[in-house]
């Protein structure tokens, strides 16, 4: 983005990216949320069976997994914001972004483990 | 005309956590921090969560384990704060998204969306309280 004639301003350019990212995820999120709370409540009494055997089907996989995959960048970008906004001290800030990375990425693969495990 | 004012009005800029408490946020900003916080929460329960549909999807035995570990007051009250979160955070979540598409964007109905998140809400939660404390 140019500013006057001369002066260039350049960035990372993760704004958009993120701002749109965080948007779309959560629309995901939200269909998801819904509709699985929804199955839960019509279902009547749900047993290991028929739990189970939701998570089971392929497209149930699929839909799950992106599912996560929204959850987990979205999470990111939250909770980036949120130190982002909080925390100065640039160690301090940067270790915490680190520990939610970690956190997230063993989340991440644990999840599908479980995901894939049934 | 006298412009000098009577006497010192209080300015909140960037505020301190000390001055959290005097500070009166309006219905808005009420739903913006809960938004913050309720993300949070879910954030730092998301290993609790997995556990759980870990249990949940293991085997008959684990699933069975998990509704005995759910049935103490403890995992209820953890339960009902993650409901909360979730529900405040999906529908503030979708006032934001229709702020983003310009719908709403003025001060009176900006309010009275704010309100109505929570009047969506804390009902919603009062109902999924009373189902997992076992009211019906």
């Amino acid at each position: 983005m140019s500013i006057g004639s001369k002066r260039l301003v350049v960035g990372a350019h993760y704004g958009l990216r993120d701002w749109l990212g965080q948007r779309l995820s959560a629309v995901v999120l939200g269909v998801y949320a819904v509709g699985l709370v929804l199955y839960v409540l019509l279902a009547g009494d749900l047993g290991y069976d028929r739990w189970a055997g939701l998570f089971a089907a392929p497209w149930m996989k699929v839909i799950t997994l992106l599912a996560l995959a929204s959850l987990f960048y979205h999470a990111w970008v939250g909770m980036r914001d949120l130190w982002m906004d909080y925390v100065k001290p640039v160690g301090i800030r940067l270790a915490l972004q680190v520990l939610t990375v970690l956190y997230l990425l063993g989340c991440a693969v644990w999840s599908v483990q479980v995901l894939w495990s049934v | 005309m006298n412009t000098t004012p009577n006497q010192k009005r209080p300015e909140f800029r960037n505020i301190h956590v000390t001055q959290i408490v005097g500070y009166r946020l309006p219905a808005p900003g009420m739903v913006s921090i809960l938004h913050r916080i309720s993300g949070a929460v879910m954030f730092l329960f998301l290993f609790f969560v997995i556990w759980l549909l870990q249990l949940s999807l293991t085997s008959e035995l684990s699933f069975l384990r998990l509704r005995e570990f759910a049935s103490q007051w403890w995992v209820k009250l953890v339960l009902v704060a993650l409901v909360w979160a979730l529900v405040h955070h999906l529908v503030a979540g979708v006032r934001y998204l229709l702020l983003d598409l310009h719908v709403g964007v003025d001060k009176a109905a900006s309010v009275t969306s704010a309100l109505t998140v929570f009047a969506i809400s804390l009902p919603l939660t009062l109902l999924a309280a009373l189902r997992i404390f076992g009211v019906f």
